[in-house]
Order: C-alpha cells, then structure tokens, then sequence
C-alpha cells in the first residue's frame, strides 16, 4: 500500500482549490481535481466528490464566480473562477499558512535537537 | 459583516431552491465522471473499467451530494421540516392522543397567560402616569376612624405643600365624593353620573394630557369661578357620543351650567388606579377656600423631585409636619398631623396589598404547567413505549441518538405551541371578559389586555414546556439498549421495572403537586367562606338602595331643616307604600362605601387625653334606616320629633358603648361633644363599615334633621328580589322630584360582594387551578395504571388460569394504585405543610394547618385516586384468561 494517504486538514482544500484557479484561471471542477492530486504527488486524500462542497462554500463567500460553458472536447461543464476578492484572500491565507508552515517547521526542528 | 449576510442570502436561496440546484449538481457531476472517463479510455483503460475507476476517484456519489447540500442549503433547518412532516404526520395518526395532549397544554398555557396578565398589569406595568416612579401617595398611619383619619385638611395640604422641598408639586382629590353625585339634565330624563373634585393641579402632577381641550387653570380653583369641567373618556363617548366639538360646549350638572373645557384620554382611568371598582365620569376643581372648615377632606399625591427617594421624603414630612396646622384660625391645631404624614411609592398603594396573593396565584398557575409538563411527560412516556421499536430501527439505521432526542423535541415543541395557540385563544377571551368586570375591585383590572410582553411569556412557557415535558422521554428513549428493543416483542412480556419506575415517580410527584394545590386551595375557601360568614351587623339580603336626588337649600339653616323633613318624610311614606316594600330609611353613606368621622364625643364628666380615643364612623340617617338596613338596635330609633327643636340625640354602636359604659346600658346616658349635649337613645350592634374582614371600629348615628347629611341614600327593606322593585321605587322618586336621575338601583348584596370581589376572585382562579390540577393527576393515575394492566394482560390471564381470584386481581391492581397516590398524597402533605404557612397571611379566621381542610382535601384526593384506579382494576379482574393467554 505504501505510504499512507495525508488526510487533508479542515480549511486547507479550499485554499488549495483557490490557489488551483488563480494559478489556472477557469477551470471546471474535475480538472481542478485532477491538477490538486497532481501536483501533490497523489500524496492527499482527496474523493473527488468533496471538491463541490468546498467550490460552493467559496462561492458563497464571493471568492470565485461559476459559469456553465463548453470544454476543448466539446462538453457541457461548469467553469470556476477566482474573482478579486478571492484573489486578495488567497494571498492573505497563503501568507497565513507560509507563516505558520515555518513556525511549525521550527519547533519541530527545536524538538529533534533536544531528543539528542 | 456583509460576507456573512451574502453567505445567508446564498444559504436561503439554495433552501428554496433546492431542486434545480440539485439537478445542475447532477449534471455537473455527470459531467465530472465524463471528463474522468474520457481520460481513463485515453489511457487505455476498457469503458468499463474506465468509468469504474472514475467512480472510485469521484468517492460516493450520494455522499458528495449531501455534503454540498449541508455546505450550500441551511441543514438544521431542513432537518427541522423533516421532524415537522413526520411529527405531524405520526400526530395525525395518534389523534385521540393529539387532542388530548394538546388540550391539557392549551388549559395549562393559558391559565398561566392569563394570570400573567393579571400579574403583569396590577404589579409589573408602571402606572399610566409620567415618571410614575416619582408619584407617592402620602397618608397617615392606617387608624380605625376610616376615610377621615386617611385624609387632610385643605389647610393642612397647602401648608404640607407649602413647606415641603422634596417634591415638584403636590395635589390632591376631594376623598368624600360619592357614586352618582352628579345628575346630567338637558338630555331627556336626568342622567345621574359620577363626578369627583380635583385640587386645580392634580392632571399636571400626574402627567396626564387632555386628550382634547386643556387642563384646569389656577383661577378655576378659587371661589367664585365659572364652574368647568373635565369629562373622562368613556363618559364623553357614551353620553356625548363623542362629540368632537363638546369644548367649549355648557351643560347642566345638579342644576348648573358648566362649560367643558376638555376631555381627558382613554388612557387615564381614575377609578382603575385610585377607587378600584368604581368609574369615575366628569373632574371638577375642587375649591379649597370653600372647604376649609370640613375637616380632612383631601387625599395628598405628590411628586418627588428627581434624585430625592421616598425616605428622605419621609424624613423631612416628620420635620415638616409638627409645623402644620389643621386649620390656620385655631392655632391650637398646630402639630396635629405630627406623625401622620407618610409617603409611600404610589404603585404601592395602588397594587402592594395584592402583591401577595397575586404571587400565591402566579405560583399556583406554575404548579399547573408543572403538572400539565409531568401528565404530558407519562402520556408521551406511555406513548415512546410502543414506539421502541420504531426508534431501535432508526438508531440501527444510523441514526444518532442526539437526532432522535431532536425529532422527539420537535415533537414536544409541535404539541406545546399547539398547545400555546389555542391557550392564548381561551386567554384573550379570559381577559376580554376580566376587563369590563366592573364587580371586581382590583385595580388597574380595566387596562387588562395580552400584550407583547405576555406573548413573549408565552413563547417562553411553551418552549420551557415543550422541554420539560419532551426531554424525559426523549433522552429514555434513545438510551434504549438497541439490541434489546429489536428483539422485544412488544406487548405480552412485562415491562423493564425502570420504566415502570420513571412512570410512577412522575405520577407521585403529580399527585404530590395536586395535593398541594388541593390543600393551599382548600384554605383559601375555607377562609373566603369564613368571610362570607362574618356577622356584618346588618342585612344584605332583601335590601336595595338608591342615591336620591333632593334640594333643601334655603336662605336659613333653620328653614333647610324643614324642607329636608318635608322631602324626606314625604319620601319614605311613598316608598313605604309602595307593594312589597317592608321598611324604608335613608342614610348620607353608607357601610362598606364611603366614611367619615367628626372627632369623638365623650361622657359628659369624664375626660380622656387627646388623641387616645378613635373616632367614630358618622352616619346622619332618618327613622327607620337602621330597621331598613337590618342592624340590631337596643333602645328606641329615631323619630322626627328629633329635630332642631328638641334636645340632640344619637345612636352609638356597642364597642363604643362598651367602652364608655362597660357592663352598663348606655341608652340614657349622655355624651358631649364639647359644647352640646348628645342623649344617646340607643346603641346599635357594631356593623362593619370600612371592611368587612377588619375588625369593626366605632360608629355613631345623628338625625338628619339635627345634623347636616352629605347627600342621601334611600335604603329599602323587601319581601321581593330588590331588582323587581327598581321601576316602581324610581316612578315614585319621578313624581315626587322630577329631577330625580335614573341612578343605579344596587341590592345591598352587590355592596358586600364588591367589597370581597378580590378575594372571591382569587379563591375562584385558586379552586379553578385545584381542580385542573386534581383531574390531571387523576388521568395520570389512570394512565399508568390502565398502561400497565394493558401490559401485563398476559401475565394476569396466566395468575387467574392458576387460580387467583377476580378479587385477588382487582385488590392488587387497587394496591398498586394506592401506593403511588399515598406516597404522592403523604409527599404533598408535608409540601403543604410549609406552603401554607407561607400563605397564613392571606388566610382569615384559617390556621394554616387547619386539620379539617386537611383532611377533607387529603380525603377528596384518597377517593379520587381510588376512582382513578378503579377503573382499570375492574378492566383487569375481567380478563378471561383463555382470551388473554391466546392474545400473543
């Protein structure tokens, strides 16, 4: 089975599915999906349902925009988008979390220099 | 701030609009699966796998799906329209229960709104007056010599008012007027209406503003001024028709044109607030120069200045009043209001003696809702029973047990706003009909009405029942062992011993709580009957009176005398006359109404220090009213040959009697009121003539013709029911004095009535409650008993095919009755015990362990029980036993 799947913390899919379309621009949900395991390696855990919950709950905060249009293949998809307002909190939360990701990378490095 | 309002706006548009937003979900995901698929094959995968793997990738379809619900849509809400379908569903299935459950509550919400309303109105609302926290009412310590030791000189008021710095003003009403002293002509047949006399300042005091036209000015308070009046609302919409344009308008009161110069607003009731049970129709100046020498006259209402409270007031009347006089010309008067000038918060005095009893009757209604929530929680117990299975599936299914309490909440709260619906309905009608009571002397009683502040109770009770009564079941019924419920077959095997546990407690603490009710109830009647018992001294039965209408003014005070003998005389002989009539008299005022007192007239020879003897009621009548009112007298009645003429004689009651002449007859003796001699020629039983629970005080009795009467009230003796005489008395009264108004014909029964209507009226709501309460338990009783012979129907089919008798069941099902009903009476008792000590000082001539009461209510709850339980015992000693042991 190999290394375990990382269970994805509350909060963190919506960033990362935030920072997919900024970095994608639009894009329908299963193509958002497929970038996330991509680029995380297939390393997350991700059912591909639970994307939706969190493109509505971002709509719903008027961070992205959705539209119904035609893919390359001539499909009928929903489009997603990220609008200004999401952009600005994209890089308020990226910031958030590249703060927090060092702190945390700190302690743990305080933590294996005292264990010796 | 504005994200989350969007958010909500977001949330209730996808609850609205559920389905074309799950149809695009659907669409989207088929979409989804379709670009996973199109990937899947261009990987070289077959279509199936392809589209398996899609699958697996996407996870559960349906999960996905409730999740984005429960993110988009609002789900505790949908959750609560799912429990509201099911509950009104399973409601209607379970109607007799529904009806049943839902009454209960209806009576026991609605018996608390309209208390609360009562509450609400005579002890939380302020007063209807501007800073009513300002307003006090200022009286001398409460004396035996009624109204006149209760009231103020019109010199001592303005020197009161003059010298005291603590309030902004300080006003005042005349305290002597009485019912229909006004007589309205002009319009027909002459209207009798009741006015009364205000000092010039007493709307501005208050804070009241004319709803049309002005208040009184200064100068319409002194003597000589062109008379004018105010007209109270409801008299200006009856009498008036509500004209608009009556300011300015004259019209004809006792013979007088007065030009209305306003007309007050519907808000302000004078009788509501100061005279409960009286209504109050026109407010004239009260001219304080013409009454300096009558003696306490006027009532003090003063407004403090803001930032002084009551006891600083208090403290500087005890400076201020040995600084006043009685009367300015006699300067041996000053001081003699030292100590007798004490203000009180107004609200106070309006609504303090209630607040007691009000408090009594607000717990007793929240014993009934306890009640009510302790029935509904074993009816919805009995109920969840059979439900066990239903929920063991649920729960088995998936559902939590915090979802099941919820449905079963919903549930409750579905029955007791039901409940709180139709409760505010048989409220509002309650409370319709309490406020045109005019019988009932409580104040403020007119302005009763629902408002928000009861809807708001009312939602606050229903939720708190709802809860109460909901919790217990549910949290029993998700604990279930699961396993357990799946397999219980249901009916046939005996139940769980602490099911049957939880059953009896609620019904013991439920007869517990009735008992109590029962018992408190019980004293209260006891003691209102007590009242109704009191020897008042005279008759009110077969007796009526009337204010009559009579004009002796006279340039002398010599030929006044004779015109009132000629009128009176003239008028008792036609009312003597008349069929059915069995003794006539007249009076200035009567018991239980109006009072006064003119100092105290001493044996002659004898001196006592002044001020250590009461002073006694006076009463001017004619020969013949103490016969006509029923009073016991020793010695003779007057007679019109005591007139001014011949020597001064009065009748004394016998307290005085006693006092002045113990163990001797005092008819003979001679009394002195200072500078005239006064024979007493009999003594009257003692009447109560201020209350009728108090202790009667002093009384004494002039002729009309050697004193002067302040109006007159024809008092008539009958063989017939008072009413049938009304015509034919007034027809007689017509033709004697055309001017003679319609007055109100009052059977001297509605007299003693009204001045008991408070109690009557919380004894009444009080045994209402009992007996609510006592059907309650009692159907709890016979549900838990009636459940668990239905429960065990196999169990006795199988003890009677082995041999007990029908006896030996019916004695067993009656023991098990009697337990629960014992434990909860004995509980009860105890609780009473306690509570009716707290209630001793509403009790009257009841000891608040009165062993009978006791006894009569443990014994009506006994039998009661027995009843309850009787029932079902009979049901179960006819089981057949073939019958039953085939049932399963």
């Amino acid at each position: 089975m190999g290394e375990a799947k990382l269970d994805l913390l509350q909060g963190t899919l919506d960033l990362m599915v935030l920072q997919t379309l900024a970095a994608m621009g639009s894009q329908h949900g299963y193509g958002i999906a497929r970038r996330i395991e991509q680029v995380s390696g297939d390393a997350v855990l991700l059912n591909q349902g639970t994307i939706y919950a969190s493109l509505v709950r971002l709509q719903q905060r008027g961070w992205i925009s959705a539209e119904w249009g035609t893919s390359d293949n001539n499909r009928k998809a929903k489009f997603y988008e990220i609008t200004k307002l999401g952009r600005k909190q994209l890089a308020e939360d990226a910031a958030h979390w590249q703060r927090l990701a060092g702190v945390m990378g700190r302690v743990l490095a305080m933590q294996e220099e005292g264990g010796q | 701030m504005i994200d989350s309002m969007r958010r909500t706006l977001h949330r209730l548009r996808s609850f609205f609009g559920k389905e074309p937003l799950d149809r695009e979900l659907t669409a989207e995901f088929a979409s989804h699966l379709d670009f996973a698929i199109d990937e899947n094959l261009r990987r070289g995968m077959s279509p199936q796998e392809a589209r398996r793997q899609a699958m697996i990738r996407f996870g559960g379809v349906e999960q996905a799906k409730e999740q984005h619900r429960e993110t988009r849509g609002l789900p505790s809400l949908d959750i609560f329209l799912q429990d509201l379908r099911y509950t009104l569903r399973t409601l209607r299935r379970d109607r007799a229960f529904t009806i049943v459950a839902v009454l209960i509550l209806a009576l026991g919400i609605g018996a608390n709104i309209v208390v609360f309303s009562v509450v609400s109105t005579i002890l939380l609302r302020p007063l209807p007056f501007r800073d009513p926290q300002q307003l006090t009412w200022i009286a001398p310590p409460p004396q035996s010599c009624g109204m006149s030791c209760a009231t103020y000189s019109a010199d001592g008021y303005e020197e009161f008012r003059a010298q005291s710095k603590s309030y902004q003003d300080v006003t005042g009403y005349m305290a002597f007027s009485t019912a229909d002293n006004l007589r309205l002509t002009g319009h027909g047949e002459p209207v009798p209406a009741t006015g009364i006399e205000v000092i010039g300042n007493f709307f501005q005091v208050l804070g009241v503003q004319p709803a049309m036209g002005r208040l009184f000015t200064p100068d319409e308070a002194r003597h000589g001024a062109s008379p004018v009046v105010l007209l109270a609302d409801h008299w200006w919409r009856r009498q008036f028709s509500a004209d608009p344009a009556i300011v300015g308008k004259k019209i004809d009161l006792n013979g007088t044109p007065v030009t209305v110069i306003g007309v007050l607003p519907t808000s302000f009731d004078f009788g509501a607030v100061f005279s409960p049970g009286a209504r109050i129709d026109a407010f004239t100046p009260e001219v304080l120069d013409d009454e300096r020498q009558w003696g306490n006259i006027v009532t003090m209402i003063g407004r403090l200045k803001p930032g002084v409270s009551v006891s600083q007031a208090w403290a500087e009347a005890t400076i201020v009043a040995p600084n006043l006089y009685f009367n300015v010309k006699h300067p041996e008067t000053l001081g003699r209001y030292k100590d007798a000038i004490i203000p009180v918060p107004l609200k106070d005095y309006v609504s303090g003696r209630l607040r007691r009893s009000l408090i009594v009757l607000w717990c007793a209604v929240g014993l009934i809702l306890l009640i009510v929530c302790v029935n509904l929680s074993n009816l919805l117990l009995a109920r969840t029973a059979s439900r066990t299975r239903e929920f063991a599936m649920r729960t088995a299914l998936g559902a939590s047990r915090g979802r099941l309490v919820r449905q079963l909440l919903t549930e409750s709260l579905v029955l007791s706003g039901a409940g709180a619906i139709l409760g505010l309905g048989f409220a509002f009608a309650l409370i319709t009909w309490l406020a045109h009571q005019g019988s009932i002397a409580l104040p403020l009683l007119s302005s009763i009405k629902v408002d928000g502040v009861a809807l708001v109770w009312t939602i606050l009770i229903a939720i708190a029942a709802a809860v109460l009564f909901g919790l217990a079941p549910g949290l029993k019924m998700s604990s279930g062992n699961l396993q357990e419920a799946l397999k219980d077959s249901g009916p046939g095997t005996s139940e769980g011993k602490k099911h049957e546990r939880i059953r009896g407690a609620l019904v013991i603490s439920e007869v517990a709580l009735a008992c109590v009710l029962l018992i408190g109830a019980g004293l209260l009647m006891r003691s209102f009957l007590k009242v109704l018992d009191i020897d008042l001294g005279f008759q009110p039965e077969h007796a009526a009176s009337i204010k009559l209408d009579y004009d002796d003014s006279a340039p002398s005070e010599e030929a006044s005398v004779a015109k009132r003998s000629v009128i009176f005389q003239q008028v008792l002989e036609r009312v003597r006359a008349l069929p059915g009539v069995e003794g006539a008299g007249i009076a200035d005022f009567l018991p239980l109404g109006q009072n006064r007192a003119w100092g105290t007239p001493t044996p002659k020879g004898k001196t006592y220090p002044e001020g250590s003897l009461p002073g006694p009621l006076v009463y001017v009548v004619t020969p013949g009213f103490v016969e006509a009112m029923g009073m016991r007298l020793h010695g003779r009645d007057f007679a019109w040959s005591d007139n001014s003429k011949s020597e001064r004689v009065v009748l004394i009651n016998s307290s005085a009697a006693r006092f002045f002449w113990p163990g001797e007859d005092a008819a003979g003796k001679v009394l002195t009121d200072g500078d005239r001699d006064l024979h007493v020629v009999g003594v009257v039983d003692d009447i109560h003539a201020d209350s009728v629970e108090g202790q009667p005080g002093w009384q004494i009795y002039y002729p009309v013709l050697q004193a002067g009467p302040e109006g007159a009230q024809l008092v008539i003796r009958t063989s017939l029911p008072p009413a049938a005489l009304s015509g034919s008395v007034l027809h007689a009264l017509r033709e004697l004095n055309p001017k003679q108004p319609a007055a109100e014909f009052r059977p001297i029964r509605t007299i003693v009535d009204r001045a008991v209507s408070p109690r009557r009226f919380f004894v009444l709501l009080v045994t209402v409650f009992a007996e609510f309460g006592l059907l309650l338990a009692t159907l709890g009783i016979y549900g838990v008993i009636s459940y668990s012979v239905a429960q065990q129907t196999q169990e006795i089919g199988i003890r009677m095919a082995l041999g007990a008798t029908q006896g030996h069941v019916l004695r067993g099902v009656l023991q098990k009755t009697m337990l629960l009903a014992v434990t909860g009476i004995v509980l009860g008792t105890v609780a009473s015990l306690v509570v009716a000590r707290w209630i001793a000082s509403l009790l009257f001539g009841t000891a608040p362990t009165d062993p009978a009461t006791f006894a009569a209510m443990i014994f009506v709850m006994t039998i009661v029980a027995l009843v309850a339980g009787y029932i079902p015992a009979r049901r179960a000693a006819r089981i057949d036993p073939m019958v039953a042991l085939r049932g399963n």
